[in-house]
């Protein structure tokens, strides 16, 4: 297979940057996940975003509403596993609630739109964020909207095949990952910490 | 709409913005509350970017306030003003191309028959002037011929004001705005009465200087789509800032209006809806 030249670096990349995947990029099959636009083993993908986590001077989360709403058993479980994760690395959470073209009435420094997410992470200065719960097409519009307008890494936990405009995106998401995840945090924080 | 979904998860109940906390703690579903109520549980518009004093901001609050079954209520909306309040409108909404909206409703109230037969989902157009009797007149008009069970309100501010005031069909004559410098040519469209002729089984025209009446008319005309035929309601909604008056005379210009002789309130009701009214209203009563 060929493999794309294109690189999905930290932005800005300049008003209207192409969608990874018509510049070649390919989704991860089961069991892999892409970073910077390569495909990687999973392992590989959640060490690199623990690193990309403690590295980060004010790291944030971004859960959408498939998380943030109780609609369906599994969620309150999975919640948990990422208010975990947060805690231990230190993140803030800024919630999603919905997709609603809200505009331009949002508080950005409680709420993030998938229409202009770029509000949200110029007022908090946000270098790292993380989406999670958040429907794929409205990722796909967010994550570009970053990759374009901002200079924050980004991460894609999805639940379904993976993001290819997030800097790393794993695929397949549930709490067996969130777990692996958390514990390559602490496993760093500890080895930092010596 | 099912209900039991419409939870916080437990562990991020803290970081919700405060909006969606009051509207799942107090939200207006299922609990048959009206115009009266309003002030005493959260409403269906959050904060709208329409400008101080819009009259089309005042009448979607009480058209919102007076719908009889929100929680199974679909609006269709269609460029314009009122577009810009929609995003911040915790109902199901459908923007449709400009003058599009009776064809997309149709089709939806259809649809939603087909899907959920043993239930009552409302269809509800809300638009401008220029939506309704000038772009989409074909659109509405069709329907109201084809006896579609959906309602028509119109937000009358008797221009278009989203693109910057020109004349509509529904501006009086010799309305001067800041795209039609000459004065209009024509009368405003007569439009309560082509519905009725047009096949509308409830036909109703009121302003927001009287919100209990047009909650009573906006129940009407919902209740009147679902088993009679199409209604249509126009709301005489005044606009400041393409007329060019003080947002806090919104109110007094239309009772001006209405003591010039050149804004009525009215009511056309077929004797088929009229029955259906009566029973329903009567049956109220015994409860
Ligand atoms: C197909 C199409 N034609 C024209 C326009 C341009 N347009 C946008 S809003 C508008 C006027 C809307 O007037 P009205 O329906 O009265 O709504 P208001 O803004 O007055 O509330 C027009 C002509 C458009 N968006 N789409
Ligand atoms: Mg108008």
């Amino acid at each position: 297979m060929l493999e794309s030249k294109y690189q999905v670096l930290v932005g800005p990349e300049g008003y209207l940057p192409p969608a990874a995947a018509s510049m070649g990029v390919t989704l991860p099959e089961k069991g892999q996940a892409l970073v910077e636009g390569s495909i990687v083993s999973e392992e590989e993908a959640i060490e690199k975003i623990a690193q990309k986590i403690l590295e980060a001077k004010n790291p944030f989360l971004f859960p959408g509403p498939l998380l943030l709403w109780d609609w369906k058993e599994g969620v309150a479980e999975k919640a948990k596993a990422v208010k975990e994760l947060a805690d231990l690395a230190g993140t803030r959470i800024i919630p999603m609630p919905d997709y609603r073209p809200k505009y331009p009435m949002i508080n950005p420094a409680v709420e993030i739109n998938p229409n202009h997410p770029n509000l949200t992470i110029w007022h908090n200065k946000i270098d790292f964020c993380l989406f999670i719960g958040v429907h794929c097409h409205y990722a796909n519009v967010a994550l570009k909207i970053i990759r374009g307008g901002t200079d924050c890494y980004t991460i894609a936990l999805c639940g379904e095949a993976g993001h290819e405009d997030a800097m790393i995106s794993l695929r397949d998401v549930g709490l067996a990952q969130l777990a692996s995840l958390t514990e390559a945090v602490a496993r760093l924080k500890g080895v930092a910490g010596k | 709409m099912n209900k039991s979904i419409f939870k916080i998860t437990p562990c991020f109940e803290d970081i919700m913005p405060d909006e969606y906390k009051e509207l799942v703690e107090s939200d207006p579903f299922g609990k048959g509350l009206g115009v009266s109520q309003l002030g005493t549980y959260k409403e269906l518009l959050e904060e709208h970017p329409l400008c101080a004093g819009c009259g089309l901001a005042l009448s979607l609050r009480l058209i919102l306030a007076s719908l009889p079954n929100p929680e199974d209520t679909v609006i269709v909306g269609s460029t314009g003003c009122s577009a810009l309040a929609f995003p911040q409108v915790a109902l199901h909404n459908i923007h449709s191309v400009f003058g599009n909206q009776n064809a997309v409703a149709s089709g939806l109230k259809r649809a939603l028959k087909l899907r959920f037969p043993d239930k009552v989902k409302d269809v509800v157009v809300i638009a401008g002037d220029g939506a309704t009797a000038d772009i989409g007149l074909d659109m509405v008009m069709q329907s109201w011929f084809r006896c579609e069970n959906i309602t028509t309100i119109m937000l009358d501010n008797e221009a278009y004001a989203n693109t910057g005031g020109q004349e509509s069909g529904m501006s009086p004559q010799g309305t001067v705005l800041n795209m039609a410098p000459k004065g209009k040519k024509f009368p405003k469209i007569s439009m309560p009465e082509i519905a009725r002729e047009s096949g509308c089984a409830y036909v109703a025209a009121i302003s927001p200087a009287q919100p209990k009446r047009l909650e009573k008319m906006v129940r009407r005309a919902i209740l009147t789509a679902r088993e009679v035929g199409p209604s249509y309601v126009q709301i005489f909604s005044p606009c400041p800032t393409n007329y060019k008056f003080k947002p806090q005379e919104m109110v007094a210009r239309i009772k001006q209006r209405e003591k010039e002789g050149f804004f009525k309130s009215k009511e056309y009701i077929t004797t088929e809806a009229q029955e259906y009214l009566a029973g329903l209203e009567e049956g109220k009563k015994d409860e």
